[in-house]
């Protein structure tokens, strides 16, 4: 096993933690975490790729992962402050209990 | 791969997980969000193990400077009702499952390319500059407003509304 299939595992791994907490937490702020994860892991596998791929010295997964890092700080900015807003109306994060449109 | 290696490696993929899985289960809100942050250093360090330090720094700075701290304030401003209802939905734990074993089931079935990283590090402040200013300098303008916009919808959305 070399290390960029072993990088890629851990990667996997990451995401997939990262995807359980999105689903069986029932906290809002939680499910952020994970998608922070699951972001986590994906930037992980630019970077190896990058590392150990055909022309590193053009840097290209590199600056992709920079890029990605910027959109998913503002991704969290904007789903903490969500998250505020709703707890403002409903004093509740518990994803299951937003159900005033369910019929 | 000789052991040299290989035990930082493990040393920061244990780390890396471990901090990642207490942050999913762990039912205090706090230590999950310090159990995040743990995971987060895990992957700054891989990041510097890879060779990408700049990449690893960011990583530190934005994440567990920034991201954790606002985590942490979202956590404490949410105070949940005494009611509030616990448990979880444990069929997620399968979903996850079965999304790894599909991911490592793919990776065992693809041959990567030969490995063939730089001898020296590319990853130089100067070299990430360079590029942002002259190949990326859209995306650079692009992730400027996107950024803008963010702050000002984050603002919007925290802002106590008049009555």
């Amino acid at each position: 096993m070399d290390k960029l299939s072993a990088v890629i595992a851990v990667s996997s791994v990451l995401f997939s933690i990262g995807l359980m907490a999105v689903i069986t937490r029932r906290d809002a702020i939680f499910i952020l975490i994970g998608i922070e994860m699951m972001l986590a892991a994906g930037n992980l596998n630019l970077v190896a790729f990058w590392w150990y791929g055909a022309h590193p010295e053009l840097l290209t997964g590199a600056m992709m992962a920079i890029f990605t890092m910027a959109i998913a700080a503002g991704e969290t900015a904007v789903g903490l402050a969500l998250v505020l807003a709703v707890y403002r109306h409903r004093r509740t994060t518990q994803v299951d209990e937003l159900n005033s449109l369910k019929g | 791969m000789n052991l040299f290696h290989l035990l930082p490696f493990v040393v920061i993929a244990v780390i890396t997980l471990a901090g990642a899985l207490a942050a999913a289960t762990l039912s205090n809100l706090v230590h999950a969000a310090l159990s995040l942050v743990l995971s987060f250093l895990g992957v700054a360090a891989f990041y510097f193990l890879l060779g990408a330090e700049f990449i690893g720094l960011v990583q530190v700075i934005v994440y567990v400077g920034a991201v954790a701290v606002l985590i942490v304030f979202t956590i404490l401003l949410t105070r949940p009702l005494p009611g509030a209802r616990k448990g979880r939905n444990w069929a997620g734990v399968f979903v996850a499952m079965a999304v790894l074993a599909g991911l490592l089931w793919a990776l065992h079935g693809t041959t990567l390319p030969a490995s063939h990283p730089l001898a020296s590090n590319a990853l130089t402040v100067l070299a990430v500059g360079q590029k942002l200013m002259t190949a990326y300098v859209w995306p650079l303008q692009a992730v400027g407003i996107v950024l803008t916009a963010a702050l000002i919808g984050a603002v919007v959305l925290a802002m106590e509304e008049k009555r």
